[in-house]
């Protein structure tokens, strides 16, 4: 194995490119190094880019936040204009391992690593977060949603990497909350979650929404029933029942003995609930 | 494999070695630097019995390589007495119990260090939580949280 600090981003691309082994960028190293020590992937070359300019940093762009791809979780949870635009993303991310875990593990890593039960996924695919890819051809910007590909797959081309990640400006009346469900207090996969954000108008009526799944499908998904049950009402009963009803029939979770199928469909719509009326209060609505 | 230099600070002293790419911070401080006080429990970042600082942020040194640490600044379980002088924590944790096999202990400790100097006053719940991921199989928690209070009241009194 290789351990490679390149002085670029374009030698980085170039490196990957060229790579016909396992190549893996390095961020956190919190999935990277756990498996290579579990010999679940064994890399030819481990490319490390924290070094490199905006990595690990988060800048305010145009109202929004861009945030370096090696930027961690602790860093995003001690930015106080980001925790108050995007309290949900920043405590989905904040859910990831233990303190120590929290000093290194990525967004960039999370969605890379592919896993279906990422926590800070369905958060950031709620808040329509931007992803910046890197490759031969320059950058492109593209949404988080569309990165995971299947379980431990991404629509990464070879020689392509993030560098960062852009949550939007916040309009005002707007605010976001994940909830996962885990059999223990802390430090455990999501057995399923729901990310969820709104914007609601003056009498606090919800003009839009975004609801995301995550552990109940091989990738995150995208529910747009789910937000239309929540587009137009102020988010009651009704309203949640039509968004939870919404949310079961999107579900295609696997069944296995940390939770069933029944178990993590009904429970989706339950956490979607929940996290609706979070996001909703966060809106500074009153019903 | 080809093997890296790096140089690093270690408990304020200048340190240099050469690693294989795949080799973790953790292997190089026991194995060659003889710094043993971090232990591995498990490898795969759950237990925390490996909790070193880097560059002020408490991570799990058996997922950091090696070669990450170039340039950085490393403090170990080692560096944490003051010559013969224990840390209020070390102290209070062997004067309260806090420990039995001690194989968490040096993490712990780190970790709790690395909480105090954020949170001075912290509730039981945040110390609860802060120390999560470190396991220990033999005291049942309670001591360790109880040693952590009592030494942060302590701090506290001698830095008003
Ligand atoms: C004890 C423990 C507890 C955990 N708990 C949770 C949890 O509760 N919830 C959860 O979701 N996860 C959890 N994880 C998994 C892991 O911590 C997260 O997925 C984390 O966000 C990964 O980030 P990282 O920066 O460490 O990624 P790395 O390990 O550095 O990388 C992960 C993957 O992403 C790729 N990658 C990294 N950066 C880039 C980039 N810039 N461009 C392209 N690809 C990239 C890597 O090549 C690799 O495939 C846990 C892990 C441990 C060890
Ligand atoms: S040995 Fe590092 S966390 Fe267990
Ligand atoms: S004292 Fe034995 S593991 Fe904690």
């Amino acid at each position: 194995m290789k351990y490679v600090r390149p002085d670029s981003y374009e030698a980085a691309s170039a490196l990957l490119g060229e790579e016909t082994g396992i190549a893996r960028i390095l961020s956190g190293g919190t999935d990277v190094l756990v498996q290579m020590r579990s010999e679940v992937v064994e890399p030819s070359l481990i490319i490390d880019l924290k070094h490199l300019d905006g990595m690990r940093e988060i800048v305010t762009e145009d109202g929004g936040f861009r945030i370096g791809a090696a930027v961690s979780g602790a860093q995003l949870a001690e930015h106080e204009a980001l925790c108050a635009a995007w309290p949900g993303v920043v405590e989905a991310a904040g859910l990831i391992g233990s303190s120590q875990i929290q000093s290194r593990a990525s967004l960039a890593g999370n969605l890379c690593n592919g896993s279906p039960a990422a926590d800070s996924v369905p958060a950031m695919v709620a808040a329509g977060a931007v992803a910046r890819v890197f490759g031969a051809e320059g950058f492109r910007d593209v949404p988080v949603a569309e990165i995971p590909a299947g379980p431990g797959k991404t629509n990464l081309k070879k020689g392509e990497f993030l560098i960062s990640i852009y949550l939007p400006a916040r309009p005002e009346r707007a605010g976001d909350a994940y909830l996962r469900f885990i059999p223990r207090t802390e430090m455990d996969i999501a057995v399923c979650s729901a990310g969820i954000n709104l914007v609601t108008g003056e009498d606090g009526t919800c003009t839009e929404a975004r609801v995301a799944l995550g552990a109940v499908a091989p990738t995150v998904i995208l529910v747009e029933d789910a937000a239309s049950a929540l587009i137009g009402s102020k988010l009651d009963d009704g309203a949640l029942k039509g968004l939870a009803a919404a949310v079961e029939a999107a579900c295609r979770p696997i069944g296995d003995k940390r939770g069933t199928v029944e178990f993590r469909t009904k429970t989706a719509g339950v956490l979607a609930r929940r996290a609706a009326e979070i996001a909703y209060q966060r809106a500074g609505a009153k019903r | 494999m080809k093997m890296i230099p790096v140089s690093t600070r270690i408990n304020g002293d200048e340190r240099e070695f050469l690693c294989a790419p795949d080799e973790t911070l953790l292997d190089v401080l026991r194995d060659r630097l003889g710094l043993t006080g971090s232990k591995e429990g498990c490898g795969t970042g759950d237990c925390g019995a490996c909790s070193v600082m880097l560059n002020g942020r408490l991570v799990c040194s058996c997922l950091v390589l090696a070669a990450e640490s170039e340039g950085a600044e490393v403090e170990t379980i080692e560096g944490m007495a003051e010559g013969q002088v224990l840390h209020p924590l070390q102290r209070v944790f062997i004067e309260k119990a806090a420990l039995q096999c001690g194989i968490c202990t040096p993490g712990i400790l780190v970790a709790a260090k690395a909480l105090l100097e954020k949170n001075p006053d912290p509730s039981e719940t945040e110390i609860r939580y802060w120390l999560a991921g470190n396991l220990c199989r033999c005291t049942g928690y309670d001591k360790i949280i109880r040693a952590v209070q009592e030494a942060a009241a302590e701090i506290r009194r001698l830095q008003p």
